[in-house]
């Protein structure tokens, strides 16, 4: 048994990424995540571990700090809310154009815009279909409880190296603001110079060795074919991502004629709906995609055969419900229910809604 | 065993910390435990809530529209959730600064007057944890010896003498409590 304590999501992110032998953290504060910078000022990581933790002067600084990071093999990650990863995505298209890892965490908040400070999902289309410029793709986790905040700092760590591709956790201001029993990672040691250069010394910016070129880190290709192959090397990436890094939990689902789809915090609304759906004796399920990309398309499509109708519960005007459509493929209906703008959606709201809209529409 | 609270009253009351103690009691006794605060612009004097579950099985929902417990501690709040107790539910509340009384007739209804045994007693900052105490009463989720463990678990060294007062306090509520209907 680890480390048991009560603690905030947002503080187990900064306590786990001290555990799993983070080598930096950049970021700017912003409402619901400040405890992550917080929690790491006051634990003073670079006493213990040598971590390095900054506040830079804006989000798009601390963005290009991990693509400076990433570059030279280190474990890097950054933290912010909704607006503030907006003005990050430009650093992370460059950071996935130039295949570079790392962690970035969105505590998502209701927009557009500054909009609000309270809970909000409305950050799907961005985490999950680019956000910034191009033909590229995030590995995104999505956490629903303060012991997988814990757990997905490490994971995020693990498939962005193994992808050298930069992995967002996407997650609430619920899941960051709320307390729950966790279990802490054992601590891992950061890795050596040497160390990082025998396990990336084929890629790392780690000064030019006399046996071969330069390793430049940039997303700038000139050569419009280069580029194409560029681009059909990540798509490569992303197709095997699909292939083999599809993570989601599914409870209730073996015999549920109604299919609860939700992610975040509307997977654990949903789940309390689920049991006061079943006492009614409605047979209802849940499937939470544990990775929002790449989305369990599949799995949700193996449903189609005992479902008669699927509800996408987002904190949204309906995102993800694109993509449960598409994984329906018009097998049966699919509809959408969430609240907007920072307002957080209640189980009985959504017993509601999965009567009015699958059962009884 | 499943018990969801609110509780909820002015900031700087001591509601959120009631609720961490209340939580990391149930820690203790090898319980599931959730805490979800109201965040946002709030500060000393505007209004504060924290919803708290502790269960023997995995914590679906930390949101919550309905509430086996409402711990009451100032009249908005007694007027947002008197009727989201639960049909049988708990009701505790400080009269202090109440002018409307609850007037459910299907919940239990217990009175613990906190603000003012505190200040009586000169310790105003332990009012919180008289309320906890006259709660322990109604309802005895958690054992005394569980929130003391809890204490010593939650705070810091430095803060451990203060621990002996504030489980006096929590006895002082348990005898206070009052049975209203």
């Amino acid at each position: 048994m680890g480390d048991l304590r009560l603690m905030k999501g947002n503080e187990v992110i900064a306590e786990a990424a001290i555990r799993c032998g983070c080598d930096g953290y950049f970021g700017y504060p912003i409402t619901p995540q400040s405890e992550v910078m917080e929690t790491l000022m006051l634990r003073r990581p670079w006493e213990e571990t040598g971590m390095v933790v900054l506040q830079a002067e804006s989000e798009v600084a601390s963005i290009n700090m991990m693509f400076g990071g990433a570059s030279s093999g280190k474990k890097v990650m950054t933290s912010s809310s909704s607006p503030g990863i907006s003005l990050m995505t430009e650093g992370i298209s460059y950071m996935a154009g130039a295949e570079l890892p790392g962690v970035i965490v969105n505590v998502q908040r209701g927009g557009p815009g500054l909009g609000t400070i309270q809970p909000s999902q409305a950050d799907y289309f961005q985490a999950t279909k680019g956000g910034g410029h191009g033909d590229y793709r995030l590995i995104v986790l999505a956490p629903n409880s303060v012991q997988e905040m814990n757990d997905f700092v490490d994971l995020g760590f693990e498939l962005s190296f193994k992808y050298r591709n930069p992995a967002l956790i996407l997650t609430d201001g619920v899941i960051g603001q709320m307390m729950e029993k966790v279990e802490l990672s054992e601590f891992k040691p950061r890795l050596t110079d040497k160390q990082i250069e025998e396990k990336y010394g084929e890629w790392i910016a780690s000064g030019k060795k006399p046996d071969r070129e330069r390793h430049i880190k940039t997303s700038l290709e000139m050569v419009s074919e280069v580029q194409e192959k560029n681009n059909e090397r990540f798509q490569a990436k992303y197709r095997a991502m699909e292939k083999d890094e599809v993570r989601f939990e599914a409870i209730q689902c073996d015999d549920a004629e109604y299919v609860i789809v939700a992610y975040g915090v509307s997977s654990r609304i949903s789940q309390k709906a689920v049991v006061l759906l079943r006492e009614q004796g409605i047979k209802a399920g849940l499937l939470r995609p544990i990775t929002l990309f790449p989305f369990p398309t599949q799995k949700i499509n193996q449903l189609t055969d005992k479902a008669k109708g699927f509800l996408s519960v987002e904190m949204s005007s309906g995102q993800m419900i694109e993509d449960v459509k598409l994984a329906v493929n018009g097998k049966t209906k699919v509809e959408h229910f969430g609240r907007m703008g920072g307002v957080i959606a209640t189980p009985g709201e959504v017993v509601d809604a999965v009567k009015q809209k699958l059962i009884g529409g | 065993m499943t018990e969801e609270i609110i509780i909820a009253g002015f900031g700087g009351q001591g509601v959120l910390s009631m609720g961490k103690i209340l939580a990391y009691s149930g820690i203790m006794q090898n319980q599931e435990v959730s805490w979800f605060p109201s965040y946002g612009p709030e500060m000393r004097g505007g209004t504060a809530n924290v919803t708290v579950i502790l269960s023997d099985e995995r914590i679906s929902s930390p949101v919550l529209n309905q509430f086996d417990t409402a711990i009451i501690l100032n009249q908005q709040s007694l007027d947002k959730f008197e009727d989201k107790v639960k049909p049988g539910g708990t009701l505790l509340f400080d009269p202090n600064g109440i002018i409307k009384e609850p007037t459910r007739t299907d919940i239990k209804i217990y009175k613990i007057d906190a603000t003012r045994i505190a200040a009586d007693n000169g310790q105003p900052k332990t009012f919180n944890m008289i309320v906890l105490g006259a709660f322990l009463k109604a309802k005895p989720i958690v054992k005394i010896e569980n929130v003391k463990k809890g204490l010593e678990k939650s705070l810091p060294e430095r803060h451990h003498k203060m621990i002996p007062m504030n489980i006096e306090a929590l006895i002082l509520g348990e005898k206070e409590l009052i049975e209203v209907q």
